[in-house]
């Protein structure tokens, strides 16, 4: 195959995995672009490997890897539980960088690339460079999967000097990469088989393991609450790693995808950091709630329970009613249950609409997923900025397993460690009735004074069973 | 210990201090409970009633009030000739009494009580806390008044309050006028929005206009700026030009509206006079006013304590006893509020109860502690409407403002952004200047293309991010024919598969399931 009929294949691929981006606009084009994705990546896939034109060997290790791989990834995708896809998704992450990592060391070993002067310096430092964001990538994304799947506790890691650490790993990166180009510059000409026997070999080594560190690192400092914000941002990383690779392959298909998705992963960070009023810095820096000045205010009343009898009827009482899901109904698996009280309540004749915060979840969008999966119809699940006017007109919020994204003292406290997050302003409504296992505090350990106020009732207890009893209740 | 019942004497008192429900509740903190006979008929609830759930009933009032540790009651207590009872000599030594006292107007009431060496509870004075509210009776005994308002004036209302076109022609809908909208003042709202009139309210505290807007009623607004919020969430007297411009709008008002309802009190003070005779003349005849700080002496100047006056063709409704004229509903509400407080005051559950004055609200509600005054409680440290709160939040808001950033601060990233470039540029190779326009126009497309994503899409924008970013499948894919690095490579062509298929195909289940 031509060099240009290569180009043009490249070209094509790029433009369908634009295209697949923006079918996202809409759940009716989605499906479309998803499709547009397969056929660009089929394209690439089948374009490099007539370009390479190898012996049949080559062939046969390339069609036993992607089938091994092909096998693996589609038994994850089809066994894969809804609620589990922060997971899923960290750890794809993770491949993405490792995958930067080895194609970094192969380009780093092979031979046969002849280059001189700055074009070879500029080759290293793309090396250097790939290698340290596919490593970050790598192990943050390991970490922050460890953390989704509570296989390590989700609080955040503070040592004491962390942001010295933090940068003495740079400087020590900074410092290895001079070396690496040292060593690099004496080497020329040298065919060694062995890893070591390259110039510049150790310093690589050397700085892939301080990335590593870093990466663990900077994913133990973050709390739960900012699990988001982290998967969103290693989705940015993978991106990078990408386009890192891309520029040292001279690839133009891998440096568009790479800032594609790059883009994309920041975009997402950016979003998910102004839904929580956070900084992005301080969200890498680590630890939740450090920065605020004064004492947040103290949460005095008490908490008026209800059950589920009670709730069904004021359900039954109600019009307008406004479901507003959190983290816990995922843990619970509650949303199926709540789905068929929905269809019940609707065909009641009442209105009922689920509201959705930015960050409910551990990833951008999980609820919506969610509630997709119990086959909620998306035009009655609504965003924060859709409903927030409207809750004057809401007779009754349920809200299910959620804490810090109903929480007024976000709005009314400048001392909280969460002042200034945008919320879901459910107490503007008639009545709210919030679903919860026991009186503990949100990821954010902050109170929560919702649930003291006059129009808040509490039902207590695991979200599906109390979910299940207020369905029996409602048709009972 | 034992707690005692009796009936209510004062004249036309039909609630009684506890029910059944309540009675069995109270039972099940370890105290027993009787009941002077016939304590709940006038509130329907028979002696029977009571003997299920295992209240003994009393013949006669004055061993009841020998026997018990305890006394219950609604009103204040009282001497009466007629039914030769004395309650405040029946009072002993060591016994509790919980009632409605109102020890500001009952001085001499106090006093006699406290001569007694007695305990006494007063629910009037239970503080404004939200820990306080489900033993708050003045509020449930509020809610109560607003709603029978509601149904006093339609009682004595010449028309329909819903409009309705009909074959025999259109009736308007009456038009309500709600003054004051605290507790009673809500109810009456939703009462008159229930049966389908126009309501409007007016209230001095501004930020109860959203609790009348959420109730569907038209909120009137003065042009004047004047904070009426005193402390405790309860109204404060307002200057003179307000209540001149306040005058007006009533005036105004007047002319249009079918029926007033009047709740304006301010504590510890007379009713303030809002509606004059001119405005009552001014109404259309038929009109009805209910006015509910007719115990105060009234809003309205015209209104007679305990009557229905008729001036000028406009109905005064002027009685003081509106939850007593709903008994069985205020007998209950009242019997809630109570158990509440003695499962306060009986923390063990051990039928022993402890008038513990540490605790806020047991000690606002105690007037008397074993003969002594201990009326009035030192100021609460927590009101219903923080009054220091404004003052508090309004220099916090104005720091809160975006601070203009100085000019050093915006140009700084363009700066270091374009010396970074033009750094690159100067020593670059060409070849690779070309790779870096086609990186940054992508960076450009993803911005808008992602921007256009919706957030309901999130997560399989990250998921297939994350399939296409397996595209470093091509870079591996060429350097398998490398023979030093093969091995790797093909390692690398591996995961980056897994990738491909696992983003693309767990993107498409997810897609699936979006549907209207």
């Amino acid at each position: 195959m031509s060099h240009s009929l290569l180009t043009m294949s490249y070209i094509v691929a790029a433009i369908l995995f634009i295209l697949s981006l923006s079918g996202l606009s809409n759940p009716e084009t989605s499906r479309r672009g998803n499709y547009y994705g397969m056929a660009g990546m089929a394209i690439a896939i089948i374009a490099t490997a007539i370009a390479i034109a190898g012996a049949g060997n080559v062939y046969a290790v390339l069609i036993v890897a992607v089938l091994i791989g092909g096998t693996i990834g589609a038994i994850l995708a089809s066994r894969v539980a809804m609620t589990q896809m922060p997971e899923l998704v960290a750890i794809m992450h993770s491949l993405v960088g490792m995958a930067a990592v080895l194609v970094g060391f192969a380009n780093f070993m092979d031979s046969s690339i002849n280059m001189t002067g700055s074009e070879k310096t500029i080759h290293e430092i793309e090396i250097y460079i790939g290698i340290l964001i596919g490593a970050v990538t790598f192990s943050g994304s390991v970490i922050a999967f460890c953390k989704l799947s509570e296989k390590i506790s989700g609080k955040p890691l503070l040592l004491p000097a962390r942001h010295w650490f933090n940068l003495a790993l740079l400087i020590g990166v900074f410092v290895l990469g001079g070396l690496f180009l040292q060593q690099t510059e004496g080497s020329e000409g040298s065919l060694p088989m062995l890893l070591l026997d390259h110039g510049g070999a150790l310093p690589l080594l050397i700085m892939t393991l301080i990335a590593l560190t870093f990466g663990v690192h900077m994913v133990m400092a973050i709390g739960g609450a900012d699990m988001p914000v982290v998967v969103s941002m290693l989705n940015s990383y993978s991106g990078w790693a990408a386009a890192a690779t891309g520029f040292m392959l001279s690839n133009d298909l891998l440096i568009v995808t790479g800032a594609l998705v790059g883009s994309s992963g920041a975009i997402l960070s950016y979003i998910m950091c102004r839904a929580m009023n956070r900084n992005f810095i301080s969200v890498i820096a680590g630890g939740f709630g450090t920065a605020s000045g004064g004492v947040a205010a103290a949460i005095e009343g008490e908490v008026q329970p209800i059950d589920a009898d009670e709730t069904a009827s004021v359900l039954l009482a109600a019009k307008n009613i406004m479901i507003i899901p959190g983290y816990g109904m995922a843990v619970a698996q509650a949303q199926h249950t709540v789905y068929e009280i929905t269809k019940f309540l609707r065909e009641k004749g009442k209105k009922v609409r689920f509201g959705i915060h930015p960050v409910a979840g551990r990833m951008p969008g999980h609820m919506n997923v969610l509630l997709a999966e119990a086959k909620v119809p998306y035009d009655i699940v609504f965003e924060m900025e859709e409903v927030n006017e409207d809750f004057a007109n809401v007779d009754v919020s349920i809200v299910i397993g959620a804490n810090d994204i109903v929480n007024p003292s976000a709005l009314d406290d400048p001392n909280s460690p969460i002042a200034g997050m945008p919320v879901l302003e459910c107490w503007h409504g008639k009545t709210t009735i919030v679903l919860k296992r026991s009186m503990a505090s949100g990821y954010a350990g902050v109170g929560n004074p919702l649930f003291v106020l006059e129009n808040t009732r509490m039902l207590f207890g695991d979200a599906n069973a109390t979910m299940q009893a207020v369905l029996k209740a409602l048709k009972g | 210990m034992k707690i005692g019942i009796p009936k209510e004497t004062y004249r036309g008192e039909k609630r009684v201090a506890t029910t059944p429900e309540a009675a069995a509740q109270i039972m099940q903190l370890g105290f027993s409970v009787s009941i002077e006979s016939g304590a709940g008929l006038n509130a329907n609830i028979s002696d029977a009633d009571y003997q299920a759930v295992g209240v003994e009933v009393v013949a006669d009032a004055n061993s009841l009030w020998q026997q018990a540790d305890i006394i219950l009651k609604v009103r204040a207590p009282q001497s009466h000739r007629r039914l030769d009872i004395d309650e405040i000599a029946s009072l002993h030594e060591g016994q509790t009494l919980i009632s409605f006292i109102w020890p500001a107007q009952n001085e001499g009431l106090m006093q006699r009580l406290a001569d007694k060496n007695a305990t006494v509870l007063a629910m009037d004075s239970v503080p404004r806390m939200s820990r306080a509210q489900k033993m708050d009776a003045l509020s449930s005994m509020a809610n109560i008044a607003g709603y029978r308002a509601i149904v006093e004036a339609a009682q004595h209302f010449g028309r329909f309050f819903t409009g309705q076109i009909t074959a025999a022609g259109k009736i308007p809908p009456a038009k309500v006028l709600v003054i004051g909208a605290g507790v009673a003042g809500l109810a009456a709202i939703g009462a008159a929005k229930g049966m389908g009139a126009i309501v409007r309210a007016f209230d001095t505290r501004p930020e109860v206009k959203e609790q009348i807007e959420s109730m569907d009623a038209e909120f009137l607004m003065l042009d004047f700026k004047e904070e009426g919020s005193g402390v405790g969430g309860y109204a404060k007297t307002m200057s003179p030009e307000f209540i001149a411009a306040e005058m007006a709008l009533f005036a105004e008002q007047a002319k249009e509206v079918d029926i007033i309802v009047t709740t304006a009190l301010i504590p510890g003070k007379p009713a303030p006079k809002l509606i004059t005779a001119e405005m009552v003349k001014s109404m259309k005849a038929g009109s009805v006013i209910v006015d509910l700080a007719a115990e105060q002496g009234g809003n309205c100047e015209l209104t007679v304590k305990d009557r229905v006056a008729v001036e000028h063709g406009v109905t005064l409704i002027g009685y003081t006893n509106l939850p007593s004229r709903l008994a069985n509903q205020s007998s209950q509400l009242y019997a809630t509020n109570l158990r509440h407080l003695l499962t306060e005051l009986c923390p063990g559950k051990n039928g022993v109860i402890n008038v513990n004055m540490d605790d806020e609200v047991i000690r606002g509600a105690t007037v008397i502690k074993e003969g002594k005054i201990t009326w009035p409680p030192p100021p609460p440290t927590l009101s219903a409407a923080p009054a220091a709160k404004p003052a508090v939040t309004v220099p916090q808001a104005h720091a809160k403002e975006p601070q203009k950033p100085s000019v050093i601060k915006q140009l700084l990233p363009l700066l270091i952004g374009g010396l970074a470039l033009f750094g690159i540029g100067a020593v670059a190779p060409e070849s690779f200047m070309a790779h870096f326009t086609v990186f940054v126009l992508a960076c450009f497309v993803g911005y808008q293309v992602i921007w256009n994503v919706t957030p309901s899409l999130h997560t399989p924008l990250m998921s297939v991010t994350n399939a296409i970013s397996g595209i470093i499948v091509i870079g591996a894919i060429v350097q398998v024919s490398s023979p030093q690095v093969g091995l790797l490579a093909g390692l690398a062509v591996l995961i980056a598969s897994i990738n491909i298929a696992g983003g693309f195909l767990v993107t498409r289940r997810m897609l699936e399931m979006f549907r209207k």
